[in-house]
């Protein structure tokens, strides 16, 4: 099939499909975009699949298993650009949990018989395997950030993502400090903005679903916390959820481990 | 995706989809056919294993709404409505009243968004022979666009309830963190009444749709509860005499693990069972709560009070969007604020179950914690394992109805016949067993 228009490939690793399905969410402009962009090979929403190369490729999900090691090689080989979409992807998930677990243990929890199942003993981000054109974040993906990058990517532009922390957002959006007037411990101040600042707005602190921004003084975060009353293992679990193998939470979350020696 | 049907021989055909498409999550499609004998079916599903037992072990009981939720980004609300009712099931509290609503009214917005999906984009194509529906909305564009607006109002309740559509931030134990303006909920209101109109044609459309004869004496699995369509409480029922607490769910059902997949399979204790969770036996066991004029709407779109035939779950899956926009215009009606977004639960060392009504069925959920709330161990079954085995059981019987047929046609249907189970894959494998293959 000859084509004029770009053609746009989605990916699945380890993941929840959240984030591919941010694409079909766009439902005022799903059709619009198909219009622009030829969906060659996206198999969540289309059993038709168009050869590759491609020249944009959405890569959702964490690498897990030795196969998906392999595949994703294949995928980078096929695509002009490569953009990692949502937390999984761009800092293996929550997932990565099990990277900082004994894997001894981690076999003694998940009950018997493995011999069917074949895994890596580490969740990792699609950039530690292959060179990656642009990592959206987020757990999940904002659509408008999406469809914003993928519209930058056709016309070859910067893609116009803030990298600011989600306090911007909450200054933007009129939200009143949670961790200031409620004393209640956020992850704002060091995560990096995009979601809109959706938690505060609802009374509640920011949990860092879309990872650390550039440059975050997660210490003194920390430490603020800790003033407020947050016990040291609270403390480890904020750090190390969603995106705990993020290097900045990870770094923060080590130092609040207990178990860590 | 187009499969392989080559590796034909004299008599034995092998027809393989190694990437079953429109359907959430990687599976894949194995049929080996002797002659006119099937001699073998699997689906297979090499999804990646995520282990999330593991993962919420010394994980605090409020954080697993919020971890398990990332199972599955299209059924979000369903784990976190099943976590949040097992952690205060384990803490010994019931949540009531308006708060109750609020969360059947959330749970409305997920029914109506993960149903259009599939209805439209995911199952609709195969019964009008495209391979998806934006090639579809090149012929039917009205039809198309419908769905699209259907869905997108389905979001506007996840979004105004839980903060956004998918991995929503709002619910919790106790309640909410926020709760809805009496201006936010007009607005509402008044998008759902546009809805209630896109599903009354939603209803009648599916019933115009051309269905293979292929009706199934099934074991229906589904909540039931006395006064309403189920979505958060009831009791598990069957239409075949089965009546248990969720705290018994395990002593009834079990999970194994077969060779070719990464997903478990849930059997029906005693003897190992195939049963049926999801639209098709909700409808069958709570016919009765529907409100009449729902009910005469899916009989004029040609169901009874019970539909054996999988294929048109498509239409049942129309009823309950149907369903769930009236639902959510009578909790909106009868709507009071609640003093407060949430009541304060405490922990307690003690084990908790729930299981609630996922858009693809029953989602259970049981979970150990200790006095200070830190998990212990959990347990998640979730619908698509439940279905799986069901699911092989509809094509290893189907594929007969259909065997002369030439294998680009049986693929095409045996992958119509699976999507009338809507799987789930991601959620089907999120826990399965571990080997260590380091590099």
């Amino acid at each position: 099939m000859i084509s004029e228009k770009p053609k746009l490939a989605v990916w699945k690793f380890a993941s929840c499909d959240g984030c591919q399905l941010s694409l079909l969410d766009c439902e005022d402009q799903l059709l619009a975009l198909a219009d622009h962009i030829l969906i060659a090979n996206f198999p969540e929403a289309s059993r038709a699949v168009i050869d590759g190369p491609y020249d944009l490729s959405l890569v959702e999900g964490s690498i897990t298993t030795p196969d998906d090691s392999e595949r994703i090689q294949m995928v980078r080989r096929q695509s002009k650009y490569l953009i990692s979409i949502g937390a999984c992807a761009t800092s293996g998930g929550i997932q990565a949990l099990r990277n900082s677990a004994k894997v001894e243990e981690l076999i003694d929890m998940v009950y018997a018989s493995p011999q069917y199942i074949s895994t890596l003993d580490t969740s990792s981000p699609i950039s530690a395997h292959v060179k990656v054109d642009f990592e959206l974040r987020g757990c999940p993906v904002n659509k408008e950030q999406l469809l914003e990058v993928i519209n930058a990517f056709l016309h070859q532009r910067k893609p116009n993502i803030s990298p600011h922390s989600v306090c911007i957002e909450c200054k933007k959006r009129g939200t009143p400090c949670v961790m200031v007037t409620q004393g209640k411990p956020c992850m704002g101040p060091i995560t990096q903005a995009g979601c809109g600042a959706i938690c505060p707005a609802y009374h509640r602190s920011c949990f860092g679903c879309y990872g650390a921004m550039e440059s975050p003084n997660t210490q003194s975060l920390a430490s603020w916390m800790g003033k407020l009353g947050v016990a040291n293992d609270d403390i480890y679990r904020m750090f190390s959820a969603y995106n705990v193998e993020d290097p900045d939470f990870k770094q923060e979350g080590n130092r609040h481990n207990g178990d860590a020696s | 995706m187009s499969g392989d049907t080559s590796g034909k021989q004299k008599d034995t055909r092998t027809i393989k989809v190694d990437y079953l498409a429109r359907v959430e999550g990687e599976g894949a499609l194995y049929l080996k056919i002797q002659g006119n004998t099937l001699e073998e079916v699997k689906l297979k599903i090499f999804e990646p294993p995520r282990f999330f037992e593991g993962l919420l072990r010394e994980r605090k009981f409020t954080e697993a709404a919020d971890i398990t939720s990332r199972i599955c980004g299209i059924c979000p609300v369903a784990y976190q409505m099943s976590a949040i009712h097992a952690m205060e099931n384990a803490c010994g509290a019931r949540v009531m009243g308006s708060l109750r609503e609020l969360r059947r009214l959330f749970y409305c917005g997920e029914w109506i968004s993960s149903h259009t999906l599939h209805i439209y984009m995911l199952h609709a194509p195969d019964f009008l022979g495209y391979p998806s529906a934006i090639e579809m909305a090149k012929d039917f564009p009205e039809v198309v666009e419908r769905g699209l607006q259907l869905k997108k109002i389905g979001n506007e309740i996840m979004k105004l309830m839980g903060g956004r559509e998918i991995h929503p931030i709002n619910a919790r134990i106790g309640g909410f963190y926020r709760l809805p303006s009496p201006e936010e909920l007009a607005g509402l209101r008044e998008r759902l009444m546009h809805a209630r109109d896109l599903a009354f044609e939603t209803v009648k459309w599916t019933g115009t749709l051309t269905f293979p004869q292929f009706s199934q004496d099934y074991t229906f699995v589904a909540l039931h509860h006395p006064d309403e369509y189920p979505m958060n409480e009831g009791r598990i029922v069957s239409n075949k005499g089965l009546d248990i607490d969720a705290s018994e769910f395990e002593a009834h059902f079990e999970e194994q693990h077969v060779e070719h997949s990464n997903a478990l399979h849930c059997v029906m204790k005693p003897g190992d069972k195939s049963y049926h969770v999801g639209p098709m036996a909700r409808y069958a066991i709570n016919f009765d709560t529907l409100p009449d004029e729902i009910k005469q709407a899916a009989q004029a779109a040609g169901l009874g009070r019970a539909c054996y035939n999988p294929f048109q779950s498509i239409i049942v899956r129309a009823v309950e969007v149907l369903y769930a926009v009236t639902e959510a215009i009578r909790i909106i009606d009868s709507y009071t604020a609640p003093k407060h977004s949430a009541v304060d639960i405490k922990p307690r060392a003690a084990t908790g179950f729930a299981v609630t009504e996922a858009p693809r069925g029953l989602l259970y959920h049981r979970y150990k914690i200790d006095d200070h709330g830190l998990i212990e161990n959990a347990n998640i079954v979730p619908p698509t394992s439940q279905n799986q085995k069901m699911i092989q059981d509809d094509l290893s019987r189907f594929v007969l109805t259909c065997i002369e047929q030439p294998d680009e046609k049986i693929q095409y249907l045996c992958e119509q016949a699976i999507r009338n189970y809507d799987p789930c894959i991601s959620c089907a494998t999120h826990f399965l067993k571990l080997k260590v293959d380091r590099q």
